[in-house]
């Protein structure tokens, strides 16, 4: 605008490049930060995992082999095995009962807005804190939860719950599905009232009742948020922890360890870092697919 | 006259469907209710224990009530180990780093890819939110090993860089998102008033999008608060404990017995700074999880 004919056109140039480098300038400290510690600490777990280093020292590299003992390490297999079936256990029942108290509470009355606050609480406590509220409910002898259940005769001993390897699981699942469930209703409950109501009208008016709307309208109509909550939720499952390590320590014969925990107990407990690191890197990658899955999901939605 | 007429028709049709609709709607108000009783009960109960005597805390079988009042429980979480407060001060001390950190990196970097036209730029986004991909229990073991040679373990640095490890992506997609909603005209009229890029942000682009960094810094405490697993390894020495490290060290105890009322206690204490800000905020939190939770 100042300047006119060709110096005008490289002033543009120079203010087309000075907008470009300020992007960079701008993206710079977090690219910085993602490659300090995410991209460059993945390569480094990924040469650690090609060598024998333990916390105290080492670094031979062994090439494959820790990869060869995963595949020998039955007790990885069978952590791998009992993450999977607690994600397939406990997925569908925090998706149930999500969409259930969705559906119970969708409407903004200030009753269903306070439930809908209630049901939430459990989802920001920290998860430490809610195991250790739940392995004090669940405990046998002075346990609110037994004596609840033996008061209403439902039971007549109080459960020992963290002894069998199956009661530690269910243990799990109740306290977990108390903590989280809330977290499905609050997306459900969005996607729900997403839904445009003259839908819905035209369907009472053609006399659908009201579990045939939510069974041919609304569950079709929210599959999206559906499908991408049970992703979220599983990784969340796969890569179990906090629960598992404060609720039943893998016993009992470590028959309830979780593949993050027993990454955690070969690096930190047996000090096996270049074995931890393989076993990690395992993991990562079969997060990956899920996390391939949820982005694709996303991409869609967004597109549609 | 009509139009009171019509009122009164109206509200009488109102009275007539409530009237109808009472049946079903007194279940659906009782289920509320007992959603409610059931989702509450665990945190009232720990609550009530945590204010009876250790010795009725611990008494078998136990009540649902407690039929004294003691803040014994409190006063032992107290001075538990290093004391409460050096842990408290802790967990404080490493949010507000990482909070501090998300923020100023999340800004520039969703201002960055909200308002320049840079080559390569959804690269760039995409290697942003890697972190998202790649589990964060799968890096702690080869940042343990390098936080160690600097001197980052048990360190509320080391441990606020983990945090923000976490809450990076999420941050910078929600910046990004609400920075785009931000009117072109409004920038551009500081552009002609000859304001740098810079200040266009600090002074235009954050004050505007305040609710966005409320949602940034509020999911980052939480998180931060209640992170477990990063704490575990990279604070192993009791002066540098995070409170749900607390949590663990006060059920092993000091004498192998576990004294159910400081756990309880302890537990109150962990929960009550989330229920605080997340009551407060939590139109925030719902709008974040929403936008960026899921994606």
């Amino acid at each position: 605008m100042r300047k006119t004919g060709v110096p005008q056109e490289a002033a543009q140039m120079r203010g087309r490049r000075w907008n470009e480098l300020q992007g960079w300038l701008f993206m710079g400290p977090a690219l910085l930060f993602v490659v300090v510690f995410v991209l460059f600490p993945l390569g480094q777990l990924i040469y650690t995992s090609l060598t024998d280093r333990s916390l105290l020292g080492g670094g031979r590299f062994v090439g494959i082999e820790n990869y060869l003992r995963i595949w020998r390490d039955s007790s990885f297999w069978r952590a791998l095995q009992f993450t999977m079936i607690y994600t397939l256990v406990l997925t569908p029942i925090l998706m149930g009962l999500g969409y259930a108290l969705a559906l119970l509470t969708v409407e903004n009355t200030p009753l269903k807005r306070l439930t809908r606050t209630i049901a939430f609480l459990p989802v920001i406590i920290g998860i430490s804190s809610s195991s250790l509220l739940w392995y004090w409910l669940l405990d046998e002898q002075v346990g609110l939860f037994n004596k609840l259940l033996v008061d209403l005769h439902v039971i007549k001993e109080p459960i020992v719950w963290f002894v069998t390897a199956d009661l530690a699981f269910w243990a799990v699942v109740i306290s977990i599905t108390w903590k989280v469930v809330g977290f499905g209703m609050v997306l459900f409950v969005s996607g729900i009232q997403a839904i445009n109501p003259e839908i819905i009208e035209a369907a009472i008016m053609d006399g659908a009742g009201y579990w045939r709307r939510v069974r041919v309208m609304l569950l079709p109509l929210t599959r999206r948020i559906l499908l991408l909550t049970t992703l979220v939720s599983a990784i969340g499952s796969m890569l179990a922890f906090d629960q598992f390590y404060i609720m039943t320590s893998g016993a009992p014969r470590g028959q309830t360890f979780t593949a993050v925990y027993w990454i955690y107990q070969n690096s930190f407990v047996s000090f096996k870092l270049g074995y931890g690191s393989a076993l990690s890197v395992v993991l990562t990658l079969i997060i990956l697919v899920f996390a391939a899955l949820q982005i694709a999901l996303t991409v869609r939605s967004e597109a549609s | 006259m009509s139009l009171a007429m019509r009122a009164v028709a109206a509200q009488s049709h109102a009275i007539s469907e409530r009237r109808r609709l009472s049946p079903s709607a007194w279940l659906v108000a009782a289920a509320c209710v007992a959603v409610m009783a059931i989702m509450a009960a665990p945190l009232v109960f720990s609550f009530l224990a945590s204010i009876k005597s250790t010795a009725e805390a611990s008494a078998s079988p136990p009540d649902y009530l407690p039929h004294t009042f003691s803040l014994e429980n409190y006063a032992r979480v107290f001075d538990h180990q290093a004391g409460l407060a050096s842990y408290v001060g802790n967990s404080l001390l490493v949010a507000l780093m990482a909070i501090a950190a998300c923020i100023g990196l999340a800004a520039p970097a969703g201002y960055g890819l909200a308002r320049f036209t840079t080559r390569g730029k959804e690269i760039a986004f995409l290697l942003l939110l890697a972190p998202m991909m790649i589990p964060y229990q799968a890096l702690l073991t080869p940042l343990y090993l390098d936080f160690a040679k600097v001197g980052l373990v048990n360190s509320h640095i080391g441990l606020a860089i983990v945090h923000t490890i976490l809450q990076l992506p999420f941050s910078i997609y929600l910046m990004r998102n609400s920075f785009e909603a931000i009117p072109r005209e409004i920038e551009e009229a500081a552009m002609i008033d000859g304001c740098s890029a810079w200040r266009r942000l600090t002074q235009i682009f954050m004050p505007l999008a305040v609710p966005a960094l409320v949602t940034v810094a509020l999911f980052a405490f939480i998180m931060s608060w209640n992170e477990f697993l990063g704490a575990l390894i990279l604070m192993n020495e009791e002066s540098a404990f995070t409170v749900p490290i607390l949590l663990v060290s006060v059920r092993t105890g000091d004498h192998g017995a576990i004294n159910w009322g400081s756990l309880q206690a302890s537990v109150v204490i962990s929960v009550i700074p989330c229920l605080v800000v997340y009551l407060a905020l939590q139109r925030y939190y719902i709008s974040g999880l929403l936008s960026g939770g899921v994606k």
